[in-house]
């Protein structure tokens, strides 16, 4: 059986990353896209925790604390613009989110 | 060998999970698949000793994150049914021609990887010293102060933009 | 071989076993418990003085019909009651309910594991809960268990963030996130921590009471406001689950509040050597002593308050509960720095 190399979860993360950029690209409604950014997000953090550990350095986990911040920072003012707007517009597809100004 | 047989399990969930979240046609089902994809990548920490990352992810990410996003789905199909009107044909184009990208790019990974001689690294063989809470808290609290207090200040501002965007009246 | 597998699964089996007929026993006595308190006899027909009737009512849960209403989500109705009690399971597998003790000759350790982020796996595990109620609200499709879940659980998240907050002084207390950590630094303090930080028990326990929709907090499950709350149209076994899953809530707050603050499997005054004749007594039985006082709480302020209204909860919550737990770890924070 082949180790378990960094090679790995490369693959794996980046699997998992364009998984989310398709899922962006692809669906149109606004919260599947923004838990498709929170696909993206993850993918990043298991390459951070694994070269954390591949190099015996607690920096990347560090790293990867604050992403997951920053992602929930994120998620709580995006879903509040998605509210926001849900409320005025009654739609949740990005197709019809066309308007700057209405 | 049981640790070749984790990885290979917890990866093909949480690829799986990911697939199903982007590919589901009710939007519920797409959170609840992507709480368990968040499950199997904490369980991928565990196994990788970030033991601390690893419940942190349960508890912020699959635990509050999520959460905030099921309700804003009830909230938000509470009137409507799921989206009905897109054009099916030119969407899965787009998506076969990203999958087609996907398997050139873990292709590309896999063939750099098998060339480069394998680090399976004699670094890993040694343990670090401490606990691992203690080592991220000892860095969170030095080195990393700074981005630290940044990070308090943004989630400060996050909460005060959500609550003000929500708001009905203001 | 035996150290690290059959052991282990010798202790998952039998906690959940004693866990699961805990549990049913618990119903049984708080409908004596309340019986008592309003001056009369609770269940007394099934076997003498009632003791059989948890096994008559787990026997009529198994054997009701299992109704799905017609247009709910099949998957995500079946899924949420076990995402409501899985999670209540499994918070008992880093709580140590006694010391190192030989059995058998072989030194077992009372705990089934000890995770060195034990206080944070059960925060992680009990915020997925959550799903429980939400999911089980949701998928009914049908308005009262919608709202209900709705405000059941924004008042779980709500108190989450006090419960929290606490817990947080409690690791700066013991300088661990370790259960068992934490009942050594009880042991070698030589006081339990409930007597040091007095606020933190109060502010535990109220939210633990909160957190599981208990009386006075039980406004979403209660039958005057939202019908049967978020499980009102689950029967059968599915509601065995949901059943289960609130009053095994209650037991790992009581279990949890026992381990952090009363000194888990310690006896009182755990160092004064005047008091030996209390070590005869083994360290679980401590353990299951003091977890029974908390329910008896738990029960007895069920017997007794009113209910709160749901903006009295939430500012109860948010306004109260959450400075008074911030001013709590600031406090504690401040007082090991400079003690």
């Amino acid at each position: 059986m082949i180790p378990i190399t960094p090679s790995h979860y490369l693959v794996l993360s980046a699997a998992l990353f364009m998984i989310g950029v398709i899922g962006v690209l692809v669906r149109r409604n606004i919260i599947v896209i923004f838990m498709s950014i929170e696909l993206m997000l993850n993918a990043v953090n298991i390459n951070l925790v694994m070269f954390a550990r591949e190099w015996q350095q607690a920096v990347g986990q560090v790293f990867a604390v604050f992403v997951i911040v920053v992602a929930a920072a994120e998620a709580a003012v995006g879903l509040g613009i998605i509210l926001a707007f849900y409320r005025n517009k009654e739609t949740v597809n990005i197709d019809e989110m066309t308007l700057m100004k209405w | 060998m049981a640790d070749a047989t984790v990885f290979y399990t917890l990866a093909a969930a949480i690829v799986g999970f990911a697939v199903l979240v982007i590919s589901a046609r009710n939007t519920v089902h797409s959170v609840i698949f992507l709480v368990l994809n968040f499950l199997c990548v904490a369980a991928l920490y565990v196994v990788l000793h970030a033991e601390f990352l690893a419940v942190i992810q349960v508890l912020v990410y699959a635990g509050g994150i999520v959460v905030l996003y099921l309700f804003v789905v009830m909230l938000v199909n509470l009137k409507r049914p799921p989206e009905t009107h897109q054009d099916p044909r030119r969407r899965s184009r787009l998506g076969l021609v990203m999958a087609g990208l996907l398997l050139a790019q873990l292709a590309a990974i896999g063939g750099y990887s098998v060339t480069t001689a394998g680090s399976a690294s004699a670094a890993r063989a040694t343990e670090a010293a401490g606990g691992n809470v203690e080592q991220i808290g000892w860095l969170l609290y030095t080195d990393y102060l700074i981005p630290f207090e940044v990070a308090s200040m943004l989630l400060l501002v996050a909460m005060i933009g959500a609550i003000i965007l929500a708001k009905r009246e203001l | 071989m035996i150290d690290t597998a059959v052991i282990p699964l010798l202790k998952i089996v039998i906690l959940l076993a004693g866990l699961l007929a805990f549990v049913a026993y618990l119903v049984l006595v708080e409908r004596k418990v309340v019986a008592w308190v309003q001056v009369r006899l609770g269940p007394m027909r099934v076997g003498p003085h009632g003791v059989l009737q948890p096994v008559a009512d787990v026997l009529k849960l198994f054997l009701k019909e299992d109704i799905t209403p017609r247009r709910a989500d099949r998957w995500i109705f079946t899924l949420a009651p076990i995402l409501a009690l899985v999670p209540a399971l499994i918070v008992f597998a880093v709580i140590p309910f006694g010391p190192e003790t030989r059995i058998f000759g072989r030194p077992v350790a009372l705990h089934i594991a000890d995770v060195n982020v034990g206080l944070l796996y059960i925060v992680a595990v009990g915020s997925i809960g959550v799903y429980g109620l939400i999911l089980g609200g949701y998928s009914s499709n049908s308005k009262y268990p919608l709202l209900a879940s709705l405000r059941a659980s924004a008042q779980l998240i709500s108190y989450e963030v006090a419960v929290t907050m606490t817990l947080v002084s409690m690791i700066l207390m013991a300088g661990s996130l370790s259960m068992v950590q934490i009942v050594e630094a009880q042991r070698s303090a030589g006081v339990w921590f409930a007597f040091v930080q007095p606020v933190a028990l109060l502010i535990y326990f109220v939210g633990g009471l909160a957190e599981t929709n208990r009386a006075p907090f039980d406004l979403p499950e209660a039958e005057q406001e939202l019908v049967g709350g978020f499980h009102t149209e689950y029967s059968g076994m599915r509601f065995a689950f949901f059943f289960l899953a609130e009053y095994a809530n209650m037991i790992v707050i009581s279990a949890v509040a026992t381990t952090l603050f009363l000194g888990g499997w310690l006896r009182p005054f755990p160092n004064v050597e005047a008091l030996w004749l209390l070590d005869l007594v083994p360290g679980w039985i401590w353990f299951l002593l003091k977890t029974f006082a908390l329910l008896f709480l738990f029960l007895w302020i069920r017997a007794t308050l009113p209910r709160y209204r749901y903006d009295q909860l939430m500012r109860l919550g948010w306004k109260v509960l959450i400075p008074l737990a911030i001013a709590n770890v600031i406090v504690t924070g401040t007082a090991k720095v400079f003690l």
